[in-house]
């Protein structure tokens, strides 16, 4: 099975690009079995999320007339 | 009127300290941060009547200094250079034990009602705490990639990093992040009141 440090390396990755189809599913055979390291898959993808709306606040629009 | 006026000068100082360390950590110079958050500050008092309320003060202020930001970043491409020290995984070992999986006392528990924490300024305070609690060239990568939105590729280019070595970054910030938020915000729940 693979280890903990590499599910969680994938799914930071994730965010950043595409997964292979290969990385995709190993990933997701780890998270069924692991927990932790689902719960860990959920916040990683909310708090990108979060720093999104943070980022993304449209300041252009407000400051035109 | 007046009153108004000292209102949002207080505000804007208040913040201020906040939008000059993370302008510090982009730009690696002290001299162009501090402009860059003069006329971020300038453009958002002169456009105070425009800030409605509908976001939250700061995170107002915050995306118009992004903006500058990303310009001067785009600006001077390859001008910005960033260390890449492996040494700094300490922390990062902290988290697994030798097998790699999640040490005991140190995995993930359930978030209470993450998406809504984006609106409080307090936990943007507490965010950013954790952030410059990163190596700083780690810090950098971070909140070009989550807080100003930029590519990996661009990153990249920019620092004169290769891809593998922004990936492993990416993933020791974030995981230090969720560590970081785990504990100061999301923990305060079973905290009792």
């Amino acid at each position: 099975m693979m280890s903990c440090v590499r599910a969680t390396e994938r799914m930071s990755r994730a965010l950043d690009q595409q997964l292979s189809p290969m990385d995709r599913l190993q990933l997701r055979i780890h998270t069924l079995m692991c927990k932790d390291c689902l719960c860990c898959h959920k916040q990683l993808i909310q708090l990108h999320n979060i720093c999104q709306k943070r980022s993304t606040f449209d300041s252009d629009s407000d400051l035109k007339p | 009127m007046n009153s108004s006026v000292d209102q949002i000068e207080a505000r804007l100082e208040a913040v201020r300290p906040r939008l000059l360390a993370f302008a510090r950590l982009q730009l690696s110079d002290d001299a162009l941060a501090e402009d860059k958050v003069q006329d971020t500050l300038l453009a958002a008092f002169e456009s105070q009547h425009r800030f409605a309320g509908q976001s939250k003060f700061e995170t107002w202020v915050f995306a118009i200094l992004k903006n500058k930001l990303i310009d001067e970043i785009r600006r001077r491409s390859r001008e910005l250079t960033t260390e890449f020290d492996a040494d700094q995984v300490v922390e990062f070992d902290q988290m697994f034990d030798e097998r790699a999986h999640w040490v005991s006392g140190k995995q993930p528990e359930h978030w209470v009602q993450p998406e809504a924490s984006f609106q409080h300024d307090q936990f943007w305070q507490l965010f950013d705490i954790c952030v410059f609690h990163l190596p700083k060239g780690t810090a950098r990568v971070f909140t070009m990639r989550e807080l100003l939105g930029v590519e990996t590729e661009e990153i990249c280019d920019s620092l004169g990093l290769s891809q593998q070595n922004v990936w492993v970054m990416l993933h020791r910030a974030r995981l230090k992040i969720r560590g970081c938020l785990e504990k100061s915000w999301f923990g305060r729940e079973a905290v009792p009141q």
